[in-house]
């Protein structure tokens, strides 16, 4: 019965935005009061009638009810129950029934907190939203339903979750990465409503900025989590692999980085405007690019969906109308949006915008090359393979003007400043960051090129942030009022960049100095990595609640002092009799050592890899501090005051919030 | 003016294009690979016969009429659904099938032939899988058509069975001799000499 | 039966995880060269990995190849070779610069220089105004 109401929630839900979908661009075209206050509720609506439909599908996998088609082929009455409830975005239909719902849960948001916005930009939002949630659902209901039964043979037991995700990153991996991915929607439905009313101005960017702020803050981590999650559950210590899927992803993220760059410039200056438009469509297109890539098979990835080519066509036609749609309504109107662009060649206009050339070009690139099999084969009939040396060879050169362009376009001024006086204050941070970076290198195990120049630049960022805060405090009194003067979205920039330069420090100094050895070990023995001993002391065989295992236990020392004492397994899978390996690690802030079970050898020997990671945890340290950055900046009093106006007068609120900009934009000089 | 026309329809223009592109490769197997080796000779190979280990195979010993290439092992799933489809083919057509028992143990498969029947002219044990690196196989079942002249024509991956023939490998070696396929007139026992 | 092989697939390519081998080189420079070159190299078989990570039969055959001629000192371009005349460009994860790739190595960086370009003719050349008479453009 419970699936039969999820079922039935999820058509009314379908029935209620094609309602949205469609009378809300008549409702805001003739301002048509009912149509505007119906629109709001529709979202609201139909975010809880998703909520229920999938609340539908949790107790479902609860309940163990494998009547269900979907349930059947993705748990396991063994299965823990945490697993069993992320079992429901285990794969390709219940995570798109999450897809659904964080689309309307950002409907419903809103909905909800755009009580300040005009009315008819509000309904047209939700009507772009709400056109893009039916076409949704409809993929949902159509071609792939969650909520199918599988009669007359109601298997005893599920054929349980894939043993890879039974963890804590399915947890939260998918949920976060959705949001990110979903959350472009916004800032979307928000460009392709300022297209139709002909006008972006500064205001419609403010409104557009938080939005776009908190997607990214969510795709960031989502991505982050992932790389993680790769790095500790697949065993062998990668944490990229520039894989198709990886890559869909990848692209939005960078798009959306981008115009969260090009916005500020809209908003503070009126530059860019058409270009911030398109790149507000592009990156969700690339969102929905990605799903298609994802659930269609065009592409074979390690983490695609089970694939049909109904669903391919079903989301590629899906595409085409809002993609299609967007870009003509771009075409048709981006001719009257009027933007200013008083700027000289040497301001943090021309410096946005060489931020956004660089990253639309990575953009590119990584399309390119996910893409550039399928060309290649349309033309000559050959596959071919585009991998992680080409990636990583384009990334670092395009990586390398970004990060030497950020500590200068951070703080050069707006319109124009003189350039020479200004490189001037940045020599001694230069040359300190060359020189502190020869000194880390040397220490880490040796002088190599690219990871001198690699961290060179890492560095380079920190110090360009570094420069920034001891030039306001020296202008203070004190140097706790000269952090006070910073804005909260200037140190949201700061803290953001900060991230990044954790990052690159991260992954240079991880790529050129780990290391990692296969050995043969024996019970007892104790063998030399490099620097670390690894003695292997003990070897059990245990039972976990759905799997068996075999681990095996090792102390690590260096020096003869003990550092460690791991545990890797190996597990067996009772239901799906697949065996994995279950690294273990001890992570630190400075380094990673990392053990993995091979497999036993003929001789009672065991093989295992053995890994030290330097400086690998800075890699997702990073994001934590680019995502704490996000949330400064969404927190900045602009964004407050506007909430307390709401209560004003609404002409004394424009002008109002004019006053604000400029006060904040002191704060920036 | 005429360049932001330019700019306003370029990114439809190419969106279209992807989008038609998108659907035409929706209809490929992104796994199935080409063979590298169409139009080369049949790497060269020195490996024994599986029924008798004395006896050493060659380039030499292929046919030199066209005939089939067929890659499998008592191991592989797959095999075991294919192998009665052979058996029907070696009996309808007097197209030879050569076997390489790829990286299989010899009294495997001597044991998989002998029970259910042997469809190939002559079977090459490939134990350690080099010959099969050389064709490039990446996964059994695969066979190969070879000409008369000893180049490789054509490879398919995966099970043959009445479809795949028909539609397939029929067409493919009537393409390459310019002829329709023998049938076999004969008694069929005469095939599983070896 | 679709669905079947579907599975089957999966199910290939979820044992295909973590292989650990424990080749001995003479030197570590040979050791570094094989990391490198099974890092490279593509599954044909799994589709979505190197032969470095796959526990694929085939993989491990692939390896110890590399293995073998690593250590009688072939060099890596012969091995890279040797992969593509057998299993064609597919199992180059590192596309060669040859004309059909030409557009892969070079077009990012013809937009980035054509942007770069129209950037410093169309700023460059600007005269900016004072604040009290800002222009639009056109």
């Amino acid at each position: 019965m419970i699936p039969e109401i999820g079922n039935f929630l999820l058509i009314m839900a379908f029935i209620n935005a094609i309602f949205l979908g469609t009378l809300s661009f008549v409702g805001a075209h003739t301002e048509h009061d009912g149509l505007m206050r119906f629109s709001k509720r529709a979202s609201l609506s139909i975010f809880v009638l998703i909520l229920a439909s999938f609340v539908c599908l949790t107790l479902s996998f609860i309940n163990n009810d494998f009547s269900v088609a979907y349930v059947a082929n993705h748990s396991n009455t063994q299965l823990p129950l945490h697993y069993r409830i992320s079992a429901v975005w285990g794969a390709h239909e219940g995570s798109l029934l999450l897809w659904v719902l964080i689309l309307t849960g950002w409907m419903a948001a809103v909905a909800i907190f755009s009580k300040s916005l005009p009315r008819p930009l509000v309904t047209r939002v939700l009507g772009v939203m709400g056109f893009i949630a039916v076409g949704f659902i409809a993929f949902t209901l159509f071609t792939s339903n969650p909520f199918e039964r599988v009669f007359p043979f109601i298997p005893i037991d599920g054929s349980d979750l894939n043993p890879l995700l039974q963890d804590f990153g399915l947890i939260v991996h998918p949920p976060m990465l959705y949001m990110g991915y979903v959350g472009f929607s916004v800032v979307f439905a928000f460009a392709i409503a300022g297209l139709l009313q002909g006008d972006l101005d500064n205001k419609w960017a403010r409104w557009s900025r938080p939005w776009t702020t908190v997607a990214w803050i969510f795709m960031s981590l989502g991505i982050a989590l992932g790389s993680w999650w790769a790095y500790y559950e697949l065993g062998w210590g990668g944490w990229w692999f520039w894989d198709p899927v990886e890559n869909a992803s990848f692209m939005p993220w960078l798009a959306g980085t981008a115009l969260i760059h090009s916005l500020a410039a809209t908003e503070k200056r009126g530059v860019f405007k058409s270009w911030t438009a398109l790149l507000a469509i592009l990156t969700f297109s690339l969102s929905l690019l990605g799903t298609f890539l994802v659930r269609s098979g065009v592409l074979t990835s390690v983490h695609s969906f089970a694939n049909d080519p109904v669903r391919g066509r079903f989301i590629l036609v899906f595409l085409g109308i809002v993609v299609g749609a967007s870009l003509l309504i771009y075409a048709i109107q981006s001719s009257k949006i009027r933007s200013k662009s008083n700027f000289g060649l040497f301001s943090r206009e021309t410096a946005l915008l060489f931020n956004n050339a660089l990253l639309a070009v990575v953009t590119f690139m990584v399309l390119l090359g996910t893409l550039h099999p399928l060309i290649q084969e349309a033309f000559t009939g050959g596959k071919s393979s585009v991998g992680p040396p080409y990636f990583n060879l384009m990334f670092t050169i395009f990586m390398v003007p970004i990060l030497i362009l950020m500590p200068i376009g951070q703080q050069i001024s707006w319109k124009q400043e003189p350039i020479k006086p200004l490189l001037a204050k940045y020599w001694l941070w230069a040359i300190s960051s060359v020189l502190l970076a020869l000194a880390v290198v040397i220490i880490m195990g040796g002088i190599e090129q690219m990871a001198l120049v690699g961290t060179t630049l890492g560095l380079w960022v920190l110090a360009g942030c570094a420069k920034y805060i001891f030039g306001q405090t020296a202008k203070s009194d004190s140097f706790v009022k000269g952090l006070k003067k910073i804005s909260r979205s200037y140190w949201g920039m700061l803290v953001a960049h900060l991230g990044v330069a954790v990052t690159v420090l991260g992954v240079v100094l991880t790529s050129y100095f780990s290391i990692e050895e296969n050995i043969k070990i024996r019970q007892g023995q104790t063998v030399q990595v490099e620097d670390l001993s690894v003695e292997f002391y003990d070897f059990k065989n245990t039972e976990g609640p759905n799997y068996i295992s075999s681990a095996g236990s090792f102390r690590i020392y260096s020096n003869d002092e003990l550092i460690t004492d791991l545990h890797p397994e190996k597990r067996k899978y009772n239901a799906s009799k697949m065996v994995m390996t279950e690294a273990d690690i001890d992570a630190g802030l400075f380094r990673d050592i990392y053990v993995v079970m091979g497999e036993p050898l003929n001789d009672g020997a065991w093989a295992i890899s053995v890994y030290y990671k330097p400086f690998v945890r800075w890699i997702w340290l990073g994001s934590i501090f680019m995502a704490l950055g996000g949330l400064l900046a969404i927190s900045d009093k602009r964004y407050r005051q506007r909430r307390r106006d709401k209560k004003k007068e609404k002409k004394a609120q424009s002008t109002k919030s004019k006053a604000e900009g400029h006060t904040s934009e002191a704060g920036n000089e | 003016m005429n360049k932001k026309l330019v700019l306003a329809i370029a990114p439809i223009i190419t969106f279209i294009a992807l989008v038609v592109f998108f659907w035409f490769a929706l209809e490929k197997d992104p796994k199935k690979l080409n063979s590298n080796l169409i139009d080369k000779p049949v790497p060269e190979f020195k490996l024994p016969a599986l029924k008798n280990p004395e006896l050493v195979y060659t380039s030499e010993s292929l046919p030199t009429e066209l005939f089939l290439l067929n890659v499998w092992g008592s191991w592989c799933g797959p095999c075991h659904i294919e192998h009665p489809y052979l058996m029907k083919f070696s009996r309808q057509y007097s197209v030879p099938i050569i076997g390489v028992n790829y990286k299989d143990k010899t009294i495997d498969g001597l044991e998989f032939i002998e029970s259910k029947g042997n469809p190939y002219s002559m079977i090459i044990a490939d134990q350690s899988g080099q010959f099969g690196i050389d064709l490039g196989v990446y996964g059994a079942p695969e066979t190969f058509i070879v000409d008369s002249a000893g180049n490789i024509r054509f490879r398919y991956v995966g099970v043959i069975d009445d479809r795949v023939w028909s539609t397939k490998i029929q067409p493919a070696v009537e393409a390459i001799q310019g002829k329709p396929l023998d049938k076999v007139a004969e008694s069929p026992s005469a095939v599983t000499q070896n | 039966m679709k669905k079947l092989i579907t599975i089957m697939i999966l199910m290939m390519s979820l044992e295909a995880l973590a292989v650990i081998e424990t080749y001995e080189f003479e030197t570590k420079q040979q050791e570094q060269l094989y990391t490198e070159i099974i890092h490279e190299l593509r599954c044909p078989k799994c589709q979505n990995q190197t032969i470095a990570e796959s526990n694929a039969g085939l993989s491990e055959d692939l390896r110890y190849i590399v293995y073998q001629k690593v250590s009688d000192g072939t060099s890596k371009r012969d091995i890279l070779a040797y992969m593509q005349e057998r299993y064609g460009d597919f199992v180059l994860y590192d596309p060669p610069v040859k004309p059909s790739n030409y557009f892969l190595w070079f077009a990012p960086l013809a937009v980035f220089l054509v942007i770069l370009i129209a950037v410093l003719l169309k700023v460059g050349r600007r005269k900016v105004t004072t604040e009290q008479s800002e222009s639009e453009e056109e």
